[in-house]
């Protein structure tokens, strides 16, 4: 397996003016590093404005970062938005959670999947490139007759598999997923999870997949990384990760999956909401929020390392990796 | 459709000792054979009968356009005059259909109060929060002045805002998404209601902020003993707060039961579908089994048991009889017509939702 894309302390900061007229940067993404290889699944979870989405805009060359390097098949991305840029972006695609919105509501679904071939001038003719947006209706289970529809005659699972097919068009490497399946209905999600399965077996491309949903990171993803204000907390295979969590935060995040029947034993509700993240707290981010801080935790940043059983975790408390701990 | 066909004394089903849990308890909120009709011609909802006991805490489940948020609104008469119901809805015994809009007024707010997914439209974007408690205050229990500043102070700490003389100057814009929704509750809780009806009360929070919101309805409940009615597309949210659910399929009730056994003994095959199609926390990891099609629109319902263009255990008459609720199990309904054989519904092995004691193993 080879490394598809590989970001090192990847940030994004944002100047903003408070309330008073003061100047402060607002760290979105604030040291980010991950590897994702060929063919497999990262998920990215956290509440909104961990900056999980602003990962996914950066590392796709959409918004230009302000610090760190990106690289897609071994070729540094960028956000100049110039030939190589575009190059790359055929490769790497993106699904966005309301495919309304992202679908152009004037022009028939079918055409707008053959749109990403025309902009990259692929396939020989206007046949070659209608033969092939039709391979792929097919390949996603849309019916060919829905080709010639308009969004708004299709309902939303349809169109997120329009979305799904305008993407693959183009034989992408990375497939990065926003909320891909947080606006469908319960039984149109999972046909459309197992059809994101049954496509990545297929074509083999790797999927960035960004959710606040646990559940369905589970069931999707091989590698699952949990951030916290603009930075990874944790990161590993979601069974280690879910059932055992290393950091409160992900402990937290897993004990507030509603859950029938549990009652409120062990449950851990966490006090107050995300603090903003202009006024990022000293020390370790979550720490005012955490049931176990030390006096160190408000101190020391924690840095994400290997702990016990080689996942990577950001906290002071997590036991470190060699440290063989009796069982 | 009048509103008095609910009287006569031929309807069975209510004399079915179906109600065995809430037959201790008088029900305080029961629709009778109520439907929605949009425009005239379009069923949104299709005779549904649900009663919901003092101090009981009722979940409605369902995926979009099942009517599970219309039938509550339309109770209320809260919708325009597009719409039109049938049957009957009572609270404590009162026929609320035969109170003027006057009388409505009161029991809005007053008896039955309403929360909604999305706090900040809900509020009125240009008043004081404080503004905002004092008129519910005035309307629903005739407090002005200073008694209504100290009960507005004390509805605040109860839904756990702090620093409340100041908070009650503040505007809607001014509180984040989760803060807003805990004064949606201090609101309700405002007129002493005796029944809340919460419309996908968390569904616009975060996870930590969800978790929350519904400790904090749990919590709120237990002190004042009122009644729940939860409507949500997460069968998890409403199993941990309900003690029974309802699930909602276009427009008409397809099972109820006990929370426990609907999710560990769901007898409608929507229900069943449901559950399997959901991925869980715990558990091994296996291909999910989605239901296949989608939901009908409103208007394109199919005749006979709605469910069956997409049921796998339908069969010929699926496709015209429409099944009726029927007695399942102890305190357990559902309309399916295939309820009865034997081995239908039971034998399938149903992959059913496992109750995890502890997943966030506490250290």
């Amino acid at each position: 397996m080879s490394v598809l894309l590989d970001v090192r302390d990847l940030a994004r900061e944002y100047p903003v003016s408070t309330a008073g007229g003061v100047r402060r940067i607002l760290h979105a993404v604030d040291g980010v590093s991950f590897s994702l290889e060929r063919g497999r699944t990262l998920g990215i979870v956290g509440e909104s404005g961990c900056g999980k989405s602003t990962t996914a805009k950066l590392a796709l060359g959409l918004l230009p970062a302000t610090r760190g390097q990106i690289d897609f098949e071994g070729q540094p991305v960028t956000a100049l938005r110039d030939r190589a840029w575009r190059a790359l972006r055929r490769r790497m695609q993106l699904v966005h959670q309301d495919p309304l919105s992202a679908l152009d509501r004037r022009l028939p679904v079918g055409q707008q999947v053959v749109e990403p071939l025309v902009i990259h001038k692929l396939e020989d003719s206007a046949e070659a490139q209608r033969q092939k947006a039709l391979a792929l209706f097919d390949a996603v289970g849309l019916r060919a007759d829905l080709f010639e529809r308009y969004p708004h005659e299709l309902s939303g699972g349809q169109r997120q598999r329009v979305l799904l097919a305008r993407a693959l068009v183009l034989e992408p490497a990375l497939l990065v997923c926003d909320e891909p399946i947080s606006a469908l209905d319960v039984s149109v999600a999972a046909q459309v999870i197992n059809l994101m399965q049954d496509l990545q077996a297929r074509f083999g491309m790797a999927y960035l997949f960004i959710s606040h949903d646990l559940k369905v990171v589970r069931q999707i993803a091989d590698e699952v990384a949990v951030m916290y204000l603009g930075r990874i907390v944790e990161q590993g295979p979601p069974d280690a990760l879910f059932h055992a969590p290393a950091h409160p935060y992900t402990e937290a995040l897993v004990s507030a999956v509603p859950t029938p029947l549990r009652g409120t034993q062990g449950r851990i509700i966490l006090k107050g909401d995300p603090p903003n993240p202009v006024d990022r707290p000293s020390g370790c981010a979550f720490h005012p929020r955490c049931p176990r801080t030390v006096a160190r935790c408000r101190e020391e940043v924690p840095v994400l390392r290997p702990v016990a059983d080689g996942r990577l975790a950001a906290c002071h408390l997590a036991a470190a990796a060699p440290a063989m701990a009796a069982a | 459709m009048s509103r008095t066909s609910g009287q006569s004394p031929d309807r069975p089903q209510w004399s079915a000792p179906s109600h065995a849990a809430t037959a201790g308890r008088p029900a305080l909120l029961r629709l009778q054979d109520f439907t929605v009709t949009l425009s005239g011609t379009v069923p949104i909802v299709r005779g549904i009968d649900l009663s919901v006991g003092r101090g009981e805490a009722l979940g409605i489940v369902g995926e979009s356009g099942c009517g599970k948020s219309i039938t509550w609104l339309a109770a209320l008469r809260l919708l325009g005059r597009n719409v039109t119901t049938g049957g009957e809805v009572q609270l404590d015994g009162q026929d609320v259909g035969g109170l003027s809009e006057r009388e409505l007024a009161r029991v809005r707010g007053g008896r039955i109060a309403l929360i909604f997914q999305d706090p900040a439209s809900a509020l009125n974007p240009v008043q004081r929060i404080g503004t905002q408690i004092a008129e519910v205050l005035r309307l629903h229990r005739g407090l002005t002045g200073e008694p209504a500043r100290r009960e507005a102070l004390r509805l605040l700490d109860r839904v756990g805002i702090a620093d409340g003389p100041r908070r009650l100057k503040q505007y809607p814009h001014e509180f984040s998404g989760g803060m807003n929704q805990r004064v949606m509750i201090a609101l309700a809780l405002a007129g002493e209601p005796d029944v809340l009806i919460a419309d996908e009360p968390t569904t616009a929070l975060d996870a930590t902020i969800q978790a929350q919101v519904l400790d904090l309805i749990r919590e709120l409940r237990r002190e004042t003993g009122m009644a729940l009615i939860l409507i949500s597309h997460d069968i998890g949210v409403v199993g941990d707060l309900c003690e029974r659910i309802a699930v909602m399929y276009a427009g008409r009730i397809v099972e109820t039961a006990a929370t426990q056994d609907l999710l560990t003994r769901p007898r409608h095959p929507y229900t069943q579908g449901l559950l399997t199609a959901l991925p869980t926390l715990t558990g091994p990891r296996q291909r999910l089994t989605p239901i296949p099609g989608t939901v009908p629109a409103p208007a394109a319902i199919p005749p006979g048991c709605a469910f069956a263009p997409r049921c796998p255990i339908a069969v010929e008459r699926c496709g015209h009889e429409l099944p009726e609720l029927t007695f399942a199990a102890q305190d357990q309904r559902a309309a399916c017509l295939r309820l009865g054989e034997p081995s239908s519904l039971e034998s399938a092995a149903l992959p059913v939702m496992t109750m995890p004691a502890q997943v966030g193993a506490p250290a």
